[in-house]
């Protein structure tokens, strides 16, 4: 009888973070150790927006890796993350997406905790007619909800497992806070959400967020209709430990608004566009910035896309299946004309924008073609073999090599 | 109800009836170019999901407010977004006048959609309901507004083609 040879441990097969092993999206063993190391590990995950439970006892369920996660606002107004699994036998607590209680009730064993996820309540606790029941020395207290550790940054709220994660502040630095407080700098609020089943591991798609290469490349609708605005400058920034990235891009200062939506005009006029409602720019953010695409590591996407505002969260559902997220906000005081502005422009972006549907299928081809080649490997040398920030130009995939050196750094390989 | 006003129902039913099976078979069959003209010029179309109408939420996955918008969303597909071939296969259902009054006809259907990527898998795509205010034009019926709710607020891969 053969015996199976254990899995040798996952060498990263390069000196730097420049080649990637198509491994990396297919092997159930490295996805089992990246819910471990990764997404328990000292990072911060998203979790919602404040404004999706500003009430208390408002809850909302989501994911950290594959554990399934409430968030819920306590009677104090504080906030709590918790695994969303009984103490008891492992049921999920709340199958809803959203809602407000007063506390949970597990409703297999009826066991109850509080909005803090604290064990308040057992079913027969003193069994029944004096037989059965818990056990005199049974600790409430160790039997709660496991809680993560919960941080409020730009009226997002993040979650993380580890007690080694710096501050919020700290984990993506000044110079990316600065983004965020520059995109969400009034009270949001939200205006839908869908969500995307993309045919491929997560990072893929996480990659495909810090590849400022094949913006211009993909997504040819801008360039088919031409409604690019000359002159556009921007950039590429990213952490120091390469984590973190942002892409943007800032119009010509001489395109102020009605010029820019002029210029807009006549290029319908010229080409193909009947109808450019959904490429106007309402400048609300104080600068000339059209698009600002911000990632924190590992699964948070922050968007400004023109008036198009948006949170998206990649969920990963197994090693060739990741659900994207989208979170659609606008400020909640939008007047009616702003709101229909950003129904507009969300024409662009989402599962079947006009600028983003590709992001949906190019991963899934990725993935069909990197099961065959495990050792083989994805080659990024676009803009050098570092995670250097880039000024003028977004032709570089410093922030996706940024990505895989977090990534490392986490997994230990 | 008399005779007349039953004859005249089953004769719009019959009508509306053609109204959406040419609708689909235009999308099923690829000839998207026709689609814009189910509409009158100032037609509305939203794809949502059953998700954000029952959380009063506006967003749409997809919104023509007028024709012109219609016509950039083939013209789109056809020259500029990249995607497999991929072909649906729409059965309607439950069709129902809801109301007919004023020249305006509101009816909502059923649908359900099967799509073939590449000629290869076939699999469940999209089901929900239709919401419809239909108007007479020229002697053709045409859509005003087409409210598309979607039951699933996930979206297999992405969503190019509109239902």
């Amino acid at each position: 009888m053969q015996t199976q040879e254990p899995a040798a441990p996952f060498v990263w097969p390069f000196e730097d973070a420049s080649r990637a092993p198509f491994q990396v999206y297919t092997d159930a063993a490295i996805y089992a150790r990246e819910q471990e190391r990764l997404f328990r590990g000292p990072v911060w995950n998203f979790l919602c927006l404040e404004c999706e439970i500003p009430n208390p006892g408002d809850y909302k369920t989501t994911f950290v890796g594959d554990a399934p996660i409430i968030v819920a606002r306590a009677q104090d107004g504080s906030v709590n993350a918790l695994v969303n699994r009984c103490a008891h036998k492992g049921a999920l607590v709340c199958f809803k997406q959203r809602g407000n209680a007063p506390e949970f009730n597990c409703v297999y064993h009826n066991w109850t905790y509080d909005l803090t996820g604290a064990l308040t309540g057992v079913a027969f606790r003193k069994g029944v007619g004096g037989k059965g029941g818990l056990d005199a020395d049974f600790d409430f207290s160790a039997h709660g909800l496991e809680r993560l550790r919960v941080e409020t940054y730009g009226q997002m709220i993040f979650g993380t497992f580890s007690q080694e994660t710096p501050p919020f502040r700290d984990y993506i630095g000044a110079e990316l806070c600065a983004n965020i407080d520059r995109v969400f700098v009034k009270p949001l609020k939200v205006l839908g959400y869908h969500s995307q089943i993309l045919p491929n591991n997560w990072k893929l798609y996480a990659e495909n967020n810090k590849d400022s290469y094949h913006a211009s490349l993909l997504h040819v609708f801008h360039n088919t209709f031409g409604v690019v605005r000359p002159n556009m400058g921007g950039g590429v920034k990213i952490s120091p430990n390469g984590w973190h990235h942002l892409s943007y891009t800032v119009r010509n200062a001489d395109s102020d608004d009605a010029v820019g939506r002029e210029k807009v005009r006549s290029l319908k006029e010229s080409y193909k566009l009947h109808d450019a409602r959904m490429m106007e720019h309402r400048l609300e953010l104080g600068d000339l910035t059209t698009n600002a695409i911000q990632t924190v590591f590992p699964t948070l996407v922050v968007q400004q896309i023109l008036n198009a505002l948006a949170v998206r969260q990649i969920v990963p559902k197994g090693v060739d299946r990741t659900e994207l997220v989208w979170t659609i906000l606008g400020f909640a005081d939008d007047d009616a004309q702003m709101q229909e502005l950003r129904l507009q422009v969300n024409n662009l972006v989402g599962p079947a924008g006009l600028i983003s549907m590709e992001d949906g299928c190019v991963g899934g081809w990725v993935q069909q073609a990197a099961k065959a080649d495990p050792q083989a490997m994805t080659v990024m040398p676009m803009g050098g073999r570092g995670v250097e920030a880039s000024e003028g130009s977004r032709v570089t995939e410093a922030a996706v090599r940024g990505f895989w050196r977090g990534w490392r750094a986490l997994m230990g390989v | 109800m008399n005779a007349t006003r039953l004859e005249a129902d089953l004769a719009l039913r019959q009508r509306l009836e053609d109204l959406y099976a040419d609708y689909v078979h235009a999308i099923d069959d690829d000839r998207l170019e026709d689609w814009p003209g189910f509409f009158v010029a100032s037609g509305v179309y939203r794809i949502a999901t059953r998700e954000n109408r029952d959380l009063g939420l506006p967003l749409n996955l997809m919104y023509c407010d007028g024709r012109g918008m219609m016509e950039d969303r083939v013209a789109a597909l056809r020259t500029a977004n990249i995607y497999e071939p991929h072909v649906y296969n729409h059965a309607v259902s439950a069709l129902r006048v809801t109301e007919n009054e004023t020249g305006t006809i509101r009816a909502r259907s059923n649908f359900s959609i099967l799509r073939t990527v590449n000629g290869g898998e076939t699999s469940v795509y999209a089901c929900g309901r239709t919401y419809d205010e239909i108007v007479e034009e020229q002697g053709l019926l045409r859509f005003r507004e087409r409210l598309v709710v979607l039951d699933s607020r996930q979206i297999d891969t992405l969503l190019a083609i509109p239902i």
